[in-house]
């Protein structure tokens, strides 16, 4: 078994164990299945969990990643005091911290949609991308949880650090973007909305969401651009893309700091 | 085996270590002392590659040390505050420790002197202080090391299990492998140190024997005489005098 495997082993069943973590997942799934139990349909579900999927998963990827990232830091320090590659042990941090929250998110909301989903009216499509779309957002916000926890010191100011990122990314990028539409109304925003739309994980995933379940009206005039933009077979690939890609940076730029960091 | 030349780090602006050159030789226990502060945690951090230098070189035996930290295969380390993720049993611990170094022989006999197979099941994060402790002392043993660095290694150990330490690096001692440790008891110290590593605002004061330490700061036991290092005087005739500033830490 090589190095890798071995800290991602060690990693993941340390937090399967983790009674936060199980308690997240446990939350997730009794809301989805308080949700079908009082009556909604695939789609108002699916509409119901993506909300509390966009405010929840990097609140809770940003907190429970950095104080795990804050706590890990010793054993960090004795598994590099290893024959080890820095690469391996940040890989395995990594993974291990974010495979077992991106298990809770799928276990927690992914087992009640599946149950659910063999209606003949099942969104199966939405039902999907919410899945999908959780898992890419806590991968990302995993790894922005690292950055930001090896980049800051003191655990305080870190925490300070990692609520506000939530903040900034699920409410104030928001806000800044309806600022945009409201000062520019007169002007084709079409393609700077989608530009900036897809500069905000937690939106991707909402667009990638609400245009697969028909619902893009709730979105108003902006959401007949996504619509047209999204409303195609390429459109989920778009949003997968830049999903991946909001993964992938955030790890690099972690993991560079990781191997350039003094322990 | 492993010797330091010229080595200097900064934090920032903050110079820690500043021309530190030092030798740790096989079979002996080198005893790194100095005030809080002084570098000795950032001098064992370079040593194992958790830091790297702004300059000077890190020798073992001979070679530079590399970047992928092979040469830690032959390094044990016991941290002065150890952390194993909590959620892991004491067994399922060690199974991962066996399994980073395949192949490599060990010595589990700190593991039996200790009691730590009665604790096989138990999670760490319900262990005490003292028996992560004792966790952490038998896996720096694990592996059979060349060179041993201990950082407050008995710092919340009853003195059984100190004992059973303090034993245990003898024993290393008298196998020929090098042992660097750092402790506020001084009175450990005198009782396994061969050779003393003073530092003192990051310059290496005093570095060489016991005996030479005794001699140059006029005291007899190892405990005054590192106190009157730390203090930057030495007793003479009933009367205290400052001792050479290349000394002393006044």
């Amino acid at each position: 078994m090589n190095a890798l495997t071995l800290v991602l082993k060690s990693g993941i069943r340390d937090l399967a164990r983790n009674r936060w973590l199980l308690a997240y997942g446990i939350i997730l799934a009794l809301v989805a299945e308080a949700l079908f139990f009082f009556g909604g349909t695939g789609g108002q579900v699916v509409l119901s969990l993506l909300n509390a999927t966009l405010l929840l998963v990097p609140l809770v990827a940003l907190v429970f990643g950095t104080m795990h990232v804050y706590a890990s830091r010793e054993y960090v320090e004795l598994l590099l005091a290893q024959p080890l590659p820095r690469t391996a042990v940040f890989a395995g941090l990594y993974l291990g911290l974010a495979l077992p929250l991106t298990g809770a998110f799928v276990a927690g909301v992914g087992l009640p949609l599946l149950v659910h989903s063999f209606g003949a009216d099942a969104p199966r499509g939405a039902l999907l991308y919410l899945v999908l779309g959780g898992a890419f957002l806590t991968a990302a916000f995993a790894a922005l949880a690292m950055i930001i926890a090896l980049r800051t010191d003191d655990r305080l100011r870190g925490m300070a650090v990692a609520l506000g990122a939530w903040f900034l990314l699920t409410i104030g990028y928001d806000g800044a973007m309806l600022a945009v539409i409201s000062a520019f109304g007169d002007w084709p925003l079409e393609r700077p909305l989608l530009a900036l739309m897809l500069g905000n994980p937690v939106d991707v995933t909402r667009v990638l969401v609400l245009t697969s379940l028909d619902a893009s009206a709730l979105l108003g005039y902006t959401g007949a651009v996504f619509r047209r933009a999204f409303g195609t077979a390429l459109g989920p690939v778009v949003a997968i893309t830049a999903l991946s890609v909001w993964c992938a940076i955030p790890v690099l730029f972690a993991r560079r700091r990781f191997l350039r960091r003094d322990f | 085996m492993i010797s330091l030349d010229g080595i200097r780090k900064a934090y920032g602006t903050r110079p820690v270590l500043d021309g530190v050159s030092l030798a740790l030789l096989p079979g002996r226990v080198t005893a790194l002392v100095g005030p809080n502060g002084s570098g000795k945690t950032t001098l064992i951090k370079l040593i194992l590659g958790l830091a790297r230098t702004d300059a000077g070189r890190i020798l073992m035996d001979g070679m530079p040390i590399d970047e992928e930290g092979r040469y830690r295969a032959r390094i044990g380390y016991a941290p002065q505050a150890p952390r194993f993720p909590e959620n892991l049993s004491v067994g399922e611990v060690f199974g991962m420790l066996r399994a980073l170094r395949p192949g490599a022989a060990t010595d589990e006999s700190l593991l039996d002197a200790f009691g730590l197979r009665n604790e096989w099941a138990t999670p760490v994060g319900k262990l005490s202080g003292g028996w992560r402790q004792k966790l952490s002392a038998a896996a720096a043993f694990l592996f059979v090391p060349d060179l041993l660095i201990l950082d407050e290694p008995t710092a919340g150990l009853d003195p059984i299990a100190a004992g059973l330490l303090k034993a245990e690096i003898r024993a290393a001692r008298a196998d020929g492998r090098t042992i660097l440790i750092t402790s506020h008891i001084l009175s450990e110290l005198e009782e396994l140190a061969d050779d003393v590593a003073f530092l003192c605002d990051g310059r290496l004061r005093f570095g060489g024997p016991v005996a030479t330490l005794l001699a140059e700061t006029g005291m007899r036991r190892l405990e005054p005489a590192i106190a009157a290092l730390l203090r930057g005087l030495r007793v003479e005739d009933g009367g205290a005098r400052a001792v050479s500033v290349a000394q002393g830490c006044a």
